[in-house]
């Protein structure tokens, strides 16, 4: 089993790509669960969502304690948050950044998420849509197809812009 | 057609496809979603519903029972303080032989105020003649409401259902949903005392000493008579669909010297404690009780039995426990688990398991296993 957490803040959709996640793992074939954890939860506090993708019908329903990846779509709740915790020996760290950053004994990729987003004016209420760019990172890395991410952002979303902010941080992101 | 769907969404795409005349209710944490989705498509007319938005629980259980009396299908969904707000009317609706079925997101009691899951909301809907039946799955919380409403409406029932499922760990949760279509699953709904117009009679009129007992036996004998109609309803849905469940789901049981019994999500996460047990050579089992009324016949004579109760029944004990030990005149290990959603892992079950002793009682978090 293959496991994820994603860190964001309240408002930046991260329970979105979470259900993205799982909705391209699904079409990959595979099991997939995807969890909010719900606390009293509101615009702008740190939350987290758990993403978990496996072969098998999936029977877990208590929290993630030892991650396999992390993805942090606003490095500031590192401030406050210990992201790294639990995450697995080796285990590997994606953030939305425009830099590098090095976490000791742990794989990093970073993309500008935000940079994308704003590109294709992908804006709600004053703030860039993270959810969508983030699955084609997520392909690059190679935890769902990028055809099967694809569908899973046309199934949710007419708008073509989502697409292109993928298929844009598919391109961008080094690993 | 296989999707992402939260429980909330697999019970309101059930509830469209069995497609009740009417729907009453009233939105409450973490249930919501269940009306406001229902209340989405019978606004944008992709389901031919009366909905009533009602001012409170007791009133939506209300309309239900009038809509119902007419002979209609009728729907609602609730949890927690809600429920409790709606228990005179529970009874009514029982009482009446109305098959309204409804979905109860499980939620603990406030307070403390706490929005999370726990069973003792349903529990103290326990004696009101209503059906019961507790699911673990997104796939399951859809499969069980179709057959709900044919379970309810059958001829040899006629009393309603209540559907429970985990507040948030389940309402919320995203999992694989495959959707049917139920076709004539759920026959034509056929209510032999709905209200004639051309034959006035009264309904819950007065009845005397010599007369109320046997009313009370009638739903007795109809809860009895329901298991077979449960049965029955579960083979044709496996038939047509390709799923069932049981009254109870049995993981590993056939060997089994120790079997752990769970109701809802905690039943279905025991299964992964199960294994981690059998690696150990720990011949353990679990049996995961989805119909908790009528409550069914279980096997469990020379097991070792540990109850997980996300439930209590202050002054007494884990209530799940507690049944099963006076039905099957066993003393069990009482396992007190996962109260206002707290969090149990799979590693905490196979604990509960390791560190058993029958006839004693368990706190998680509090006390000591020994």
């Amino acid at each position: 089993m293959f496991e994820i957490r994603i860190h964001s803040r309240g408002g930046q959709g991260g329970v979105t790509a979470a259900r993205l996640l799982a909705t391209a793992a699904l079409h990959d074939g595979k099991y997939a669960t995807a969890c909010p954890f719900y606390g009293a939860e509101r615009r702008g506090a740190p939350i987290v969502s758990f993403v978990r993708i496996d072969d098998h019908p999936i029977k877990v329903y208590s929290q993630i304690r030892d991650p396999d990846l992390v993805v942090v779509l606003d490095t500031s709740v590192m401030e406050t948050v210990d992201v790294l915790h639990g995450l697995k020996k080796g285990g590997r760290v994606l953030i939305n950044s425009a830099h590098p950053q090095k976490f000791a004994g742990f794989t990093s990729f970073n993309v500008d998420l935000t940079g994308i987003a704003l590109k294709e004016n992908l804006v709600v209420a004053g703030s860039p849509i993270l959810n969508t760019p983030v699955l084609g990172a997520l392909a690059k890395v190679g935890i769902v197809s990028a055809d099967s991410a694809k569908t899973a952002i046309r199934g949710m979303f007419a708008d073509g812009r989502n697409v292109k902010a993928a298929e844009a941080a598919y391109q961008e992101m080094k690993i | 057609m296989k999707e992402i769907s939260t429980g909330n969404k697999a019970v309101a795409k059930a509830v469209k496809q069995a497609l009740p005349d009417v729907v009453a209710a009233y939105p409450i944490t973490p249930q919501t979603e269940i009306v406001e989705t229902i209340a989405d498509y019978v606004t944008s007319g992709q389901m031919k519903s009366r909905y009533i938005p009602v001012e409170s629980e007791h009133s939506a259980m209300a309309a239900c029972i009038g809509a119902s009396i007419t002979g209609v299908r009728t729907f609602t969904a609730t949890s927690a303080h809600g429920l409790l707000y709606m228990h005179e009317m529970t009874n009514w609706a029982a009482g009446a032989r109305l098959p309204i079925v409804m979905a109860n997101v499980n939620r603990s009691l406030g307070p403390g105020w706490n929005i999370w899951a726990e069973h003792t909301d349903a529990m103290q809907e326990r004696d009101t003649g209503w059906l019961q039946v507790y699911v673990s799955t997104v796939q399951e919380a859809y499969d069980t409401t179709l057959m709900a409403f044919r379970i309810a409406e059958h001829n040899d029932v006629l009393l309603p259902v209540m559907v429970n499922l985990d507040g948030f760990v389940l309402s919320h949760i995203m999992q694989p949903l495959d959707t049917v279509e139920p076709g004539d699953f759920i026959p034509k709904i056929h209510l032999p005392h709905a209200i004639d117009t051309k034959h006035p009679a009264s309904y819950g009129g007065l009845t005397g000493p010599d007369q109320h007992f046997r009313f009370r036996w009638e739903i007795e004998r109809s809860m009895r008579d329901s298991e077979k109609v449960i049965a029955a309803t579960e083979k044709d849905f496996a038939k047509r669909f390709g799923r069932s469940y049981g009254q109870t789901e049995n993981y590993r049981c056939e060997d089994a010297d120790v079997i752990l019994v769970a109701m809802g999500t905690l039943g279905k996460e025991a299964e992964v404690a199960i294994d981690i047990l059998r690696k150990e050579g720990i011949k353990a089992g679990s049996m995961r009780l989805r119909w908790f009324r009528p409550f069914p016949k279980l096997d469990l004579k020379g097991k070792e039995v540990v109850v997980i109760d996300r439930d209590y029944s202050f002054g007494y004990g884990g209530i799940l426990a507690h049944e099963i030990m006076a039905k099957c005149h066993i003393d069990v290990y009482s396992v007190i688990a996962g109260l206002g959603g707290q969090e149990v892992t799979y590693d905490d079950i196979a604990e509960f398991v390791r560190k058993r002793r029958i006839s004693h009682e368990f706190w998680f978090g509090v006390t000591d296993h020994v």
